[in-house]
C-alpha cells in the first residue's frame, strides 16, 4: 500500500521497508545504462523547500527526481518572501496553487514537514526537520549496508559522535532496529543521551567500543555551525578521542570494519585523510545509493491522498 | 464457459516460435529480450530451442514498469523487478519475447526502455499467445498460438518458474 507522506521512519512496518530498500536496487542497475533517465514521473512537479542549506541532500534529491523525468523547481529560500515574513501557511497556500505534485522539505523545526503534509495534497518527503528525523538518509543507509551484508539481521553498527542533536542518528538507528541490526553509541558523555528505553548501548570509550565488534563504524559529522553550545573542548581533542586515526585506521582494516559517513566529511575531525582511500569505506557508495533509495521513495508515494 | 491451454499446447507454441524464428534468422546472430514477468521465461524456453541446433543467442530481461502510460490510473506503482541486458544494443538484431500480445501498450512501454539502453539495427516481436484487440500499431512477427477472445475476457498464463505449473485459462467477464 503506498503512503502519500515519507515524514520519518519510525511510523514505517517493517514490510514498507523492506519493500523500499528491495525497490532501491533496480533504480540503482539505471545509473550503468547510457540513458539514466525513465520516464515514470513524466509531467509531475516536484518542489525543493530547503529552509536551511543543504547542498548534498539537495542535489541528491534533485538529481533523483529528474532522472524519474519529473519537473523540479526550487523554492531558494534566502531569495523568497519567507524572509520577508511571509508564514509557512502562506507559502503552502501558494504552492497548492502552483498543483506541485512532491514537496521536498528541509526546515530547523521539528515535526514542521508534518505540518506542510496536512495542509497540502502534495507527497511531503522529510529532508531533515531539526533533530528529530531524517528518513531518506536512513533507508539510503540501510541499503547500504544491504548490499555488504544482505541479511543484516544481527549485525553490530557503532555510531559515534553527537548523537543528541543528530537526526541522522535518530532516524538510521530506527531503522537499523526495525532490521533487527544491533547498534550502539559512542561519544561524549555530553553528546550521548542518557540509556533510555531503547536497548542501545551506550560506550564514552573508543576502545570499550571497539571490543565490541561492530562490522560498521558509522561516524557522525561534527556540525561545526551548530557548537554555539562547547559540548567537548576542541576539534583536535575531539579527534584524538573519537576520530578515526591512522592508527585507528589500521585496525580497522586489520579487522575488516566498513566505514560509513553521511557527509560532508570535516577531514581531520572525525577521520583522518587516508580513511578517503580505505577500501571499506562506504562514503561514496552512500552518495550514489542516496540517488537511489530517493528514487525509491518518489516512485512510492502517491500524492493527492490515498 | 472457461477454456483453457495445458501445458502440451504450451510446449507445441513455444516450439512453432523457436522453428518460425530459427527458420528466418538461420546463421544470423540474434538477441531475444523478454519482458517482464513472464516473457522473460517464454525467452528462456525459445532460447533453449534455438541452441539446440544452432548458436545461442545473446539475452536479455526488461522490466517496463518504468515506461507504462497507466500511472494515473493505478492505486499503487508497480513494484520494479531488474532489468538484465548485458550485450551491447547499439546495432543489436532484437526480439523482443512476451507472454500474451493484447492491447500493445507493453511492447509501445518496451520499445521506449529498450532505446535507453542504445540503437538496435533491428526489432521484432514474438509472443507466445496472441489474443487480438490491439489499441497501438503493433504487430508481431511470430506468433505461438492465436486465440480468439472477446475485448472483456482475461487471459491468465501460468508458467513453470513463475507459477508453478504451465497453463492458460481464458475466462469470461460480464460487460459491465
Amino acid at each position: 500500500m503506498p503512503r502519500k507522506d515519507l515524514l520519518d521512519i519510525a511510523s514505517l512496518d517493517r514490510e514498507e521497508i523492506e519493500h523500499l530498500l528491495d525497490q532501491s536496487a533496480p533504480f540503482k542497475d539505471l545509473f550503468t545504462r547510457s540513458v539514466k533517465k525513465v520516464p515514470a514521473l513524466k509531467g509531475k512537479s516536484v518542489l525543493m523547500l530547503f529552509y536551511e542549506p543543504s547542498t548534498r541532500t539537495h542535489s541528491s534529491f534533485e538529481v533523483a527526481a529528474k532522472r524519474l523525468s519529473a519537473d523540479v523547481t526550487n523554492f531558494d529560500v534566502a531569495q523568497s518572501s519567507i524572509t520577508k515574513g511571509e508564514s509557512v501557511r502562506e507559502t503552502i497556500e501558494t504552492l497548492q496553487a502552483m498543483r506541485t505534485d512532491y514537496v521536498i522539505v528541509r526546515h530547523k523545526a521539528s515535526g514542521l514537514p508534518g505540518t506542510i503534509a496536512r495542509l497540502t495534497r502534495a507527497s511531503v518527503i522529510n529532508a531533515g526537520d531539526g533533530a528529530h528525523a531524517h528518513p531518506t538518509q536512513a533507508l539510503l543507509d540501510a541499503f547500504t549496508i544491504k548490499e555488504k551484508f544482505p541479511e543484516p539481521a544481527g549485525r553490530k553498527v557503532l555510531i559515534v559522535g553527537d548523537i543528541l542533536h543528530s537526526r541522522v542518528a535518530r532516524s538510521t538507528c530506527t531503522i537499523l532496529k526495525k532490521l533487527d541490526v544491533e547498534v550502539a553509541y559512542l561519544g561524549p558523555g555530553s553528546l550521548v543521551p542518557k540509556q533510555g528505553a531503547d536497548k542501545v548501548r551506550r560506550f564514552t570509550n573508543y576502545n570499550e567500543a571497539m571490543a565490541w565488534n561492530p562490522d560498521i563504524v558509522y561516524l557522525l559529522r561534527v556540525q561545526m555551525e551548530r557548537q554555539d553550545v562547547q559540548y567537548f573542548p576542541s576539534l583536535r581533542e575531539y579527534h584524538k578521542l573519537y576520530g578515526i586515526t591512522d592508527a585507528r585506521l589500521e585496525e580497522i582494516r586489520k579487522r575488516g570494519i566498513y566505514i560509513m559517513h553521511p557527509g560532508p566529511v570535516n577531514r581531520g575531525v572525525e577521520l583522518c585523510d587516508a580513511v578517503m582511500d580505505y577500501e571499506r569505506s562506504l562514503i561514496n557508495d552512500q552518495v550514489e545509493n542516496g540517488i537511489a533509495a530517493r528514487m525509491a521513495v518518489l516512485y512510492w508515494l502517491k500524492p493527492g491522498g490515498v | 464457459m472457461a477454456q483453457t491451454l495445458d501445458a502440451q499446447e504450451i510446449a507445441a507454441g513455444v516450439e512453432r516460435l523457436a522453428a518460425a524464428i530459427r527458420e528466418r534468422n538461420a546463421g544470423k546472430p540474434i538477441a531475444l529480450v523478454g519482458i517482464r514477468s513472464r516473457g522473460d521465461e517464454v525467452a528462456e524456453r525459445v532460447l533453449k530451442q534455438l541452441a539446440k541446433d544452432g548458436p545461442e543467442p545473446e539475452f536479455g530481461v526488461l522490466d517496463i514498469s518504468l515506461y507504462r502510460d497507466d500511472f494515473e490510473h493505478l492505486h499503487s506503482n508497480p513494484t520494479l523487478q531488474e532489468s538484465d541486458i548485458s550485450f551491447p544494443v547499439d546495432g543489436a538484431h532484437i526480439i523482443l519475447v512476451d507472454d500474451v500480445l493484447f492491447t500493445g501498450r507493453t511492447i509501445r512501454a518496451a520499445l521506449d526502455a529498450l532505446s535507453d539502453y542504445g540503437r538496435p539495427a533491428k526489432v521484432e516481436l514474438a509472443v507466445l499467445i496472441d489474443r487480438g484487440h490491439r489499441e497501438m500499431p503493433v504487430q508481431p512477427d511470430y506468433v505461438g498460438i492465436t486465440l480468439d477472445t472477446r475485448r472483456l475476457d482475461h487471459v491468465w498464463v501460468s508458467l513453470e518458474r513463475t507459477d508453478g505449473k504451465d497453463e492458460v485459462r481464458i475466462t469470461e467477464k460480464e460487460s459491465a
